[in-house]
C-alpha cells in the first residue's frame, strides 16, 4: 500500500465497546465486547446478518453513538462527540433536494467553513474522477440512482478525510450499477490513500474491496473472525471474479454467514 | 397530454407530502430520475447527451402560458356558467332583486361608489396583510422553538394544539372590549386564526429533516444555525408553503370577523350596513372585494411559493395553481 499516508499508529481503534440500547420494555446489546485496530491505509469491510450492529459500529467511530462501555480511538484521538475528520456515506444518498450535484457536493465545504476557491476546484476534480462532468447542475430527481451515490460519494472527499465510512453505500443499487461502482471506489482509494471502513451485505463486494474483511454475527454483534484479503492491491473487477483466491475465500464467508445467521 | 399526466402525478406527490409522507416524495422522485437521465458508464460515456445539459428541459413563457390556460379553462367554464345562471334567475326576478340583484346592478353600485369601496378595501386588506404577516413570523418562531427544544415541545405543543379548539372568532367581542374599535383588534384576530396552520406545517416541515442529513452535518462540524440556514429550514419550506396559503386565507376572515364585531370602516363593517339597509347589490359588490382580497393574496403566496422551492416535486409540473 504505498498510496497510504506515511503516519503512524493506528487509524481507528476500538476495544471492548459494547453498546446496549434501552427501551421501556426491553434491552438490546447491538454490539458486543468488540475489538478492532485498522491501519491507515487499510479498506476494511465488514459483512454480517442483518442487524448485526455494523451500522453502530460506524456510527461509534463516527462519534454520532456513544458506546455504553469501551475506547474508540480516531487517529490516535479519542473519540467524544461528532468526528470532523470522517467523510460518511449512507445507503440513501441523503443529497438536498433543492441543489445541484455539485452544489451538493459543496455543501461539504461551507458547513465546513472551507475556503472556496480551493473547495471549487476539489469539487471539479472530484466531478472529474467520478464520470459526473456534464451533470454539475443536475438536482438530485433529474439523476439516477449511482449517479445519486457518486454525489454523496463526492461529497465526502471532498474535504480529503483521512477516513471514509461507508454504511452499505451500494445497497440500493442494481447489479451492474453496483459492480461499475465496486470498481470506481477501488480505483479512488487507491487514488486518494485513504482509510475506508465499508459495511455491507455483499459477500463479493466484500471480498474485490477489502484488504481485510471483518465477519460479523447476529445481535449482539460480535467479530466472529477477520480474514486478510489475499489479492493484490490493484484489483480489476472480472480478474478477481475468476480468481480461485476470491473462490475460496467467498466461500469461507459464505460459510460462516450462514452458521452465524442460523446460531441465533 | 403529458403536460397534464405531469401536473396530476405532481399534485398527488403535494398530496401525499402534506400528510407528512416523505416516502412518497422519494418514491415519486425515483420514478422520475429512472426516465429522465441513466448512469453512464464513466469510463465509456464522459458526458450527458448533448443539448440537455444533463437535465429535462425548463418550460419556456409560451408553454407555461399554455400550461396555465390548460389548468385555468375548466374552472373558467363552471365560473361562467354559474354567472350566467345568477344573471338569468336575477333578470327574470325569480327571487327579487331586492333578495339577489342582477349583476349589473351590482356593477353599477361597485362604479358608482368606487372611492369608498376602495377605502374600504384597503383598510381591510392592511389589517389582513398585517396579520398574515405577524402569524407567518410568530408561527414560524414557534415552530422553530417546538421543533429543536424538546422542553418547549412539551410545554407549547399541547396548549398550540389546545387553543385551535377555542373558537377565536368568539373572542372577538373581548379583543373589542379590550383594544377599542381601532387596527388592533381585527390583527390580532386575523394573528389568532392564521397561526394555527404556520405552526403545524413548520414544525411538521422541520421534523421532515433526514435523520442522516443531521448526523453528516454534525460531522461536518457545522453549527446549529449553519444547519439550520442550509438544511432544515430549505427542507421545511414545502411544508411551510402549504401552511402560509392555508393562513392567508384565514386571515381574511379574521380581518373581516373582527369588524364584524366592532369597526368604523372596513370591508366587514360595510357588509353590516348593507345587510341592514337590505342594500343587496352593495352587500354583493361587498363579498366580491373580500374575495378578491384572498384570492390575490392567495396568488401572491403561490407565486413566492414557485419562487423558492422551484424543485420540489409539486412545483415540478410547472405551473400550478392547483397544489393545494
Amino acid at each position: 500500500m504505498t498510496a497510504a499516508p506515511a503516519r503512524a499508529g493506528t487509524a481507528i481503534g476500538m476495544s471492548g465497546v459494547t453498546v446496549r440500547f434501552s427501551s421501556r420494555r426491553s434491552q438490546t446489546t447491538a454490539l458486543d465486547d468488540v475489538s478492532l485496530d485498522i491501519q491507515p491505509g487499510e479498506f476494511v469491510t465488514i459483512v454480517g446478518p442483518s442487524g448485526c450492529g455494523k451500522s453502530t459500529l460506524l456510527k461509534i467511530v463516527a462519534g454520532l453513538v456513544q458506546p455504553t462501555s469501551g475506547e474508540v480511538s480516531l487517529l490516535e484521538r479519542p473519540v467524544r462527540g461528532p468526528q470532523k475528520q470522517i467523510g460518511f456515506v449512507f445507503q440513501k444518498a441523503a443529497l438536498l433536494e433543492w441543489r445541484g450535484a455539485r452544489a451538493n457536493i459543496l455543501l461539504q465545504a461551507e458547513m465546513r467553513g472551507m475556503d472556496r476557491a480551493q473547495a471549487a476546484r476539489r469539487a471539479d476534480e472530484l466531478i472529474e474522477m467520478t464520470g459526473l462532468t456534464g451533470f454539475e447542475k443536475a438536482l438530485p430527481h433529474e439523476l439516477s440512482g449511482g449517479m445519486q451515490q457518486r454525489v454523496a460519494l463526492c461529497r465526502a472527499l471532498l474535504h480529503a478525510p483521512p477516513v471514509l465510512l461507508m454504511d452499505e453505500p451500494f445497497g440500493a443499487l442494481d447489479a451492474l450499477t453496483r459492480e461499475q461502482m465496486n470498481a470506481e471506489l477501488h480505483r479512488i482509494w487507491r487514488e486518494t490513500g485513504t482509510t475506508v471502513v465499508l459495511v455491507t451485505h455483499s459477500i463479493a463486494e466484500a471480498v474485490f474491496l477489502g484488504t481485510r474483511v471483518v465477519v460479523m454475527s447476529a445481535r449482539p454483534g460480535r467479530i466472529i473472525r477477520t480474514f486478510t484479503v489475499e489479492l493484490p492491491t490493484h484489483r480489476d473487477y472480472a480478474q478477481v471474479m475468476s480468481d480461485p483466491r476470491f473462490d475460496r475465500l467467498a466461500t469461507d464467508l459464505r460459510g460462516l454467514l450462514g452458521s452465524a445467521a442460523a446460531n441465533h | 397530454m403529458t403536460e397534464n399526466s405531469l401536473d396530476t402525478a405532481g399534485r398527488q406527490a403535494a398530496v401525499d407530502m402534506t400528510e407528512g409522507g416523505r416516502a412518497a416524495v422519494s418514491a415519486s422522485g425515483a420514478t422520475a430520475s429512472s426516465d429522465t437521465v441513466d448512469a453512464p458508464a464513466p469510463s465509456t460515456v464522459a458526458g450527458p447527451p448533448p443539448g440537455t445539459d444533463g437535465r429535462p428541459p425548463r418550460p419556456t413563457l409560451g408553454r407555461r402560458a399554455v400550461a396555465l390556460a390548460d389548468s385555468l379553462w375548466r374552472p373558467a367554464l363552471v365560473l361562467a356558467a354559474l354567472f350566467a345562471a345568477w344573471w338569468f334567475v336575477a333578470a327574470q326576478e325569480y327571487v327579487p332583486n331586492y333578495l339577489v340583484p342582477t349583476p349589473g346592478q351590482v356593477w353599477t353600485t361597485m362604479t358608482g361608489q368606487s372611492s369608498e369601496l376602495a377605502r374600504h378595501t384597503v383598510v381591510t386588506l392592511y389589517e389582513t396583510v398585517l396579520g398574515f404577516v405577524l402569524a407567518a413570523a410568530l408561527g414560524l418562531a414557534a415552530a422553530v422553538a417546538i421543533a429543536y427544544s424538546r422542553t418547549l415541545d412539551k410545554a407549547l405543543y399541547p396548549i398550540v394544539l389546545f387553543a385551535q379548539v377555542i373558537p377565536k372568532i368568539a373572542i372577538a367581542p373581548l379583543l373589542v372590549v379590550w383594544f377599542g374599535l381601532g387596527l388592533t383588534p381585527k390583527v390580532i384576530l386575523a394573528v389568532l386564526i392564521a397561526f394555527f396552520p404556520v405552526v403545524i406545517s413548520g414544525v411538521a416541515g422541520l421534523r421532515s429533516t433526514d435523520p442522516e442529513l443531521l448526523d453528516l452535518a454534525a460531522t461536518m462540524g457545522a453549527g446549529p444555525w449553519r444547519t439550520f440556514r442550509k438544511i432544515r429550514f430549505p427542507n421545511a419550506l414545502p411544508h411551510l408553503m402549504a401552511g402560509l396559503k392555508v393562513a392567508v386565507t384565514l386571515a381574511v376572515v379574521g380581518a373581516v370577523v373582527g369588524e364584524f364585531v366592532g369597526a368604523s370602516e372596513g370591508l366587514g363593517y360595510v357588509l353590516l350596513l348593507a345587510n341592514g339597509n337590505l342594500d343587496a347589490p352593495l352587500l354583493f359588490a361587498d363579498l366580491i372585494l373580500m374575495s378578491a382580497i384572498g384570492i390575490v393574496l392567495f396568488v401572491l403566496v403561490e407565486i413566492a411559493e414557485a419562487l423558492l422551492i422551484p424543485w420540489h416535486a409539486s412545483r415540478r409540473a410547472g405551473v400550478s395553481l392547483t397544489t393545494s
